[in-house]
């Protein structure tokens, strides 16, 4: 197939010789974590239009191992929070991340998710940051698809140099403690 | 060649070992990973809202009722089809089978009425 565009992973830094590979367990399980992130589409208004773009075929987030759209947390690394969430949506939203399995990164979609947006009123939450922990954040309003996927490649960075301690570090602990879940 | 049951030994050896991996690695697998458990990540995922009761309550059996008398019907009708496509063929002796056939599903279809099987309300 000298004439397909298909880009494999980077193998990570290690020793190879005959017959073998040598590198680093952590450096493996980012690799593997990074190109099949499941996300969750947590879609509340446009931001969400623009992810179904996203995920349709022209931009393709198949593209960067997230085939699978999942619909239950249970099966879901990425939430991808989309849209003005209103304080009452909060405990939902919230509920929705502690019910995800570990390890669990979020992506903040949007004015509205990263700070409420113009949303400037009583009713809307300021920033999803303020119920959960949130790892890449999207500026636009709404951002375009290609805005969208440079979020999740930036994640994807983020996903290849964590730690396999990391989830089980007090520091970790002690966030998801400073957002009251357990 | 002579072969005794000893030669198989290795056979039941090969076997264990197979049906040994896959266990032991499902299991251990499920002891050594790390876990996080809370009592809001243990709920059913009901889409982030709280539930409320329980699943497992009664519920009226009618709907129930109503899908296995129209399988049952359903089941009839198709072996009136062959019996309508053959009718001359068959003749007499076809008849008083059908009808045999028909009586007995009758029967139930009255016991059914006369139980009031088909009210809703």
């Amino acid at each position: 197939m000298s004439d397909s565009k298909i880009n494999i992973a980077e193998a990570p830094e290690g020793i190879s010789g005959e017959g073998f590979f040598a590198t680093k367990l952590s450096d493996v399980v980012g690799l593997a974590r990074a190109n099949s992130l499941w996300p969750l589409p947590f879609a509340t208004s446009c931001c969400g239009i623009e992810f179904m773009a996203t995920m349709a075929s022209h931009y393709d987030v198949a593209r960067f191992g997230s085939e699978r759209m999942s619909f239950s947390p249970r099966q879901a690394d990425m939430l991808l929070v989309m849209g003005t969430i209103a304080k009452k949506m909060a405990p939902i939203l919230r509920q929705v991340y502690e019910q995800m399995a570990e390890p669990r990164w979020v992506i903040s979609v949007g004015a509205c998710a990263c700070s409420g947006g113009i949303f400037d009123t009583y009713s809307v939450l300021q920033g999803i940051d303020k119920v959960i922990p949130v790892d890449v954040y999207v500026p636009g309003c709404p951002p375009r698809p290609e805005q969208i996927l440079d979020g999740i490649m930036r994640l994807q960075d983020l996903v290849k140099s964590e730690s396999v301690r990391r989830r089980s570090s007090p520091e970790y602990t002690e966030l998801l403690a400073s957002y009251n879940i357990k | 060649m002579q072969s005794t049951q000893a030669d198989y030994f290795p056979i039941l050896m090969q076997f264990l070992l197979a049906v040994g991996f896959v266990v032991m690695t499902i299991f251990v697998s499920g002891l050594l990973g790390p876990k996080r458990h809370s009592k809001n990540k243990d709920k059913n995922f009901e889409c982030g809202i709280e539930s409320v009761g329980n699943a497992r309550i009664p519920f009226s059996i009618k709907y129930f009722l109503v899908a296995i008398l129209f399988v049952l019907f359903d089941v009839e009708v198709i072996f009136l089809y062959p019996w309508a496509v053959n009718f001359r063929e068959m003749g007499m002796q076809g008849m008083i089978k059908m009808v045999v056939f028909m009586i007995l599903l009758l029967i139930g279809f009255f016991y059914i009425i006369k139980k009031k099987g088909l009210e809703w309300e």
